[in-house]
């Protein structure tokens, strides 16, 4: 119990300091007010509407302001668009966990099958392929594969039309479709990397005594493998998967601009580029908090497959 | 696990085959129920009233939306929109506009001249455009008489036309503009959905003729590869503002049309920086930028070069003779700079906004240019809003390449900016002469001396080397083959009422 309480002020003080910096950051690189009136704004237009958004008022205030404000569950209104901020990202926040979901289940079903096939047939052709394969997958950055899937998928095999997102409020077998060819590009670099680390990590157990012991006892190595050496296997694999969860969430800022998907990625980088505090700050704490929180389920599944970790 | 890899293969299989079969192509479907979709590069901004409407890519939305008692055309004449005629009297300073019959709002509201008079004030209250607001300050007098509304200003102003072309009549007893704009025009605003898309539908009431599709959704590519795979894919049936690179890669499913973009791209000079202030210096650079290379390794060769601040739209004013004042001459660059005492060059740092592709190569193609005359240029990129800070309101910069528009049809709306002193006059340009001309072109009636005095303005950019002019860009529209009817404007608007299946 102490444990998680000293965790949780670790993630406040951390949100805390993280919400801080990015405000302050803001003030340096200007407001949003020359982006919302243009270049012929009267003066008098400029200086009403900083007074109205609040912008003539010092960072300090300001900031403590909007902090009173989301400890109550109060994301602010949005600059640009002077929507409440809740409603710009409710939609928006789904699409992208939707999405790093989709990533994420692919790459876990997609990895661990291969990983253990490959170390299975350790210095045969498959495995050979499997290498070759996953070094090349590796050495391509995900926005590339996005291209390249839209390119093939897209434009010459038709399967889905680029540009033509649909809400999973309207239709969610089309929303779905679409959103697994941007899930593939995420997960694809993730599955190569999982799918070495795990056939590593499971010759290096099936080299241990514990596994000779197995043998003695008349076990076959394919059953040794799955019946001792694969999970102590994984342990390195999780936490990776988990880094992973984090970066893929990361990750589709960029798969998101390319697929058009809107979502929350998609709003940061445009938020960031047109001053909209409110909205970053909003998606910066979400960020935050989904590392955080996907940094505690793997120390807890760590926990399940290693009952030494539980002490 | 052998049986979790056949499964996840095997869905995989279905749901591709799935998505790929039995359906008609999205660009089908739209031409099937005659509507079209337009790819836009960012979202408009949060208040679509025309009386604040700041950026150019709202305009150009809204332009379908609403009208003024008259309009601009395709060739830049103003015709009768929601007025039938005018009668200017009173050497200029009255203007008796006699409204159009039966014209209604897009919440079936009928125009009166309560309505027209409310907008004049209005805009004259609380429009956040700078050329705008001056012009209407000069409104004594706007009222109602029967159905006809009487302007009287101070001052005769000969481009009040253009004025009253872009002050966009709205219902006076309307409340929210901001969100759910109400206009005249061929289309009604229907809805938006923040960065993904607007949606405009017919307006079965209009009273001109009416537009030919029946919706038209404009939907929003932040980033230029979103923006082409959605054509290339078919998720979309026109996009204006693309790049030669752009439109040279589309399929014969598309008609490329080429236009100009009604700007004027220039290297903009801090006149008032270090050897910038010489104006020797502005022209060795002038003569050591060679403008038809740098159109041939930019666009292709595309695209008018330029000699001053205004462009060729502007028949009137546009001095095509001002594009040939400095030949390419590299010789007597380097002479110029060693009068000017600056025989081993001088650092000069180009100060470009990163989104605009087509300014970065642009200054890439400058600076190496320059280099050959001895001036060791550089290329600095910066953020949209850091450029619009630092350098177009700080002025905290040597030089910088970026494309000046007009807001509306009015050589002043290039020309006043150059006016020593104006917080708007990006290159400090400080020129007496000027000043007077300009001055005396917009109080005065008489309307070839004014085209003289602009003429003169024009030459005078030119002649102290305010700016290295370069060109007004091609502007390349991409737009499905089975459309037609579209016309470009020499403003920055996309007319779309005229747009139809063929």
């Amino acid at each position: 119990m102490r444990y998680v309480l000293k965790k949780l002020a670790v993630m406040l003080a951390t949100l805390l300091v993280l919400s801080f910096l990015s405000f302050a950051a803001f003030e340096m690189i200007g407001d949003p007010v020359t982006t919302i009136l243009g270049t012929n704004a009267t003066p008098e237009a400029v200086a009403e509407l900083r007074a109205e958004l609040g912008l003539d008022r010092s960072l300090f205030v300001r900031y403590f302001e909007w902090l009173g404000r989301f400890v109550t569950g109060d994301f602010g209104t949005s600059y640009i668009y002077r929507l409440p901020v809740k409603g710009m990202l409710g939609e928006k926040l789904v699409n992208t966990l939707v999405l790093t979901l989709m990533g994420f289940a692919l790459a876990v079903v997609i990895s661990i099958p291969l990983g253990v096939v490959s170390a299975r047939n350790e210095g045969r052709w498959l495995d050979r392929f499997l290498t070759v394969f996953n070094q090349i997958v590796m050495a391509i950055p995900s926005f590339f594969v996005a291209i390249l899937l839209m390119v093939v998928f897209g434009l010459v095999l038709r399967l889905f039309t680029p540009g033509t997102f649909v809400s999973y409020k309207d239709s969610p077998g089309a929303f779905l479709i679409y959103m697994l060819f941007p899930a593939i590009s995420i997960a694809l670099p993730r599955v190569a990397m999982t799918e070495k680390m795990l056939r590593t990590s499971i010759l290096e157990e099936m080299q241990k005594n514990y596994v000779r012991t197995a043998y003695a006892r008349g076990m076959s190595r394919r059953t040794a493998m799955k019946a001792h050496a694969l999970k102590n296997a994984m342990l390195p694999v999780i936490t990776f998967l988990a880094v992973g969860a984090a970066e893929m969430l990361a990750g589709s800022i960029v798969i998101e601009q390319i697929f058009s998907v809107p979502g929350i990625g998609r709003l940061l980088m445009v938020s960031i580029g047109q001053r909209d505090v409110p909205v970053v700050e909003a998606i910066i704490m979400i960020l935050a908090v989904w590392v955080m929180l996907v940094h505690f389920i793997s120390e807890i599944l760590s926990e399940a497959f290693d009952p030494r970790m539980r002490s | 696990m052998k049986r979790i890899a056949a499964l996840a293969l095997s869905l995989l299989t279905a749901v591709s085959l799935l998505a790929g079969c039995g359906q008609k192509s999205p660009a089908d479907q739209r031409k099937a129920k005659n509507e079209i979709a337009v790819g836009i590069a960012q979202d408009l901004g949060s208040s679509l009233d025309p009386r604040s409407l700041a950026s150019a890519g709202a305009r150009e939305v809204l332009f379908n939306v609403f009208e003024g008692l008259y309009k601009p055309t395709s060739s830049g004449d103003f015709v009768p929109a929601l007025a039938t005629d005018c009668q200017v009297t009173d050497e200029g300073k009255t203007y008796t506009f006699t409204l159009r019959e039966g014209v209604k709002f897009h919440n079936g509201k009928a125009m009166t001249a309560d309505d027209v008079v409310f907008t004049f004030k209005s805009y004259a209250e609380s429009s956040t455009d700078s050329n705008l607001k001056a012009a209407l300050g000069a409104m004594a007098d706007v009222k109602a008489d029967g159905n006809k509304v009487v302007v009287t200003l101070t001052e005769a102003n000969s481009d009040f036309m253009a004025y009253v072309a872009s002050i966009h009549v709205i219902p006076s007893d309307y409340a929210e503009q901001e969100t759910k704009p109400v206009g005249t025009g061929p289309f009604r605003y229907e809805s938006r959905s923040v960065q993904e898309s607007i949606v405009l539908v017919r307006n079965d009431d209009y009273y001109g003729t009416k537009a030919k599709v029946s919706k038209v959704t404009y939907k929003i590519y932040e980033t230029g590869t979103a923006l082409v795979t959605a054509l290339a894919g078919g998720a979309v049936d026109i996009v204006a503002h693309m790049t030669e690179q752009q439109v040279k890669g589309l399929s014969k499913d598309y008609t490329v049309l080429e236009g100009t973009m009604n700007l004027v791209q220039a290297l903009y000079l801090n006149n008032a920086e270090g050897p910038l202030a010489d104006v020797r210096v502005r022209q060795a650079l002038c003569y050591a930028v060679d403008v038809q290379n740098m159109l041939d390794l930019t666009a292709g060769g595309h695209g008018t070069r330029v000699g001053s601040s205004i462009y060729p739209a502007f028949k009137k004013y546009f001095d095509a003779s001002l594009a040939d004042a400095y030949p390419h001459d590299v010789a007597k660059a380097k002479d110029l700079l060693k009068q000017a005492g600056y025989e081993n060059g001088f650092d000069l740092v180009i100060t470009v906004p990163g989104n605009y592709t087509n300014h970065v190569d642009t200054a890439v193609v400058l600076a190496s240019q320059l280099k050959e005359a001895g001036v060791n240029a550089t290329v600095q990129e910066v953020e949209w809003n850091t450029w619009l800070k630092d350098v177009y309101q700080g002025k905290k910069y040597q030089a910088t390449v970026v494309g000046f528009d007009a807001s509306m049809l009015t050589a002043g709306a290039m020309l006043n900016r150059f006016v020593s002193g104006s917080s708007k006059n990006i290159s400090n340009f400080a020129s007496a002469e000027y000043d007077a001309l300009i001055a005396e072109a917009s109080s005065i009636t008489d309307d070839a001396r004014r085209t003289e005095c602009y003429r003169a303005a024009e030459k005078i950019l030119s002649d102290e080397a305010a700016n290295v002019y370069l060109q007004d860009m091609a502007d390349f529209v991409a737009i499905r083959s089975t459309l037609d009817g579209y016309h470009f404007y020499p403003l920055y608007v996309m007319d779309l009422s005229t747009v139809g299946y063929k």
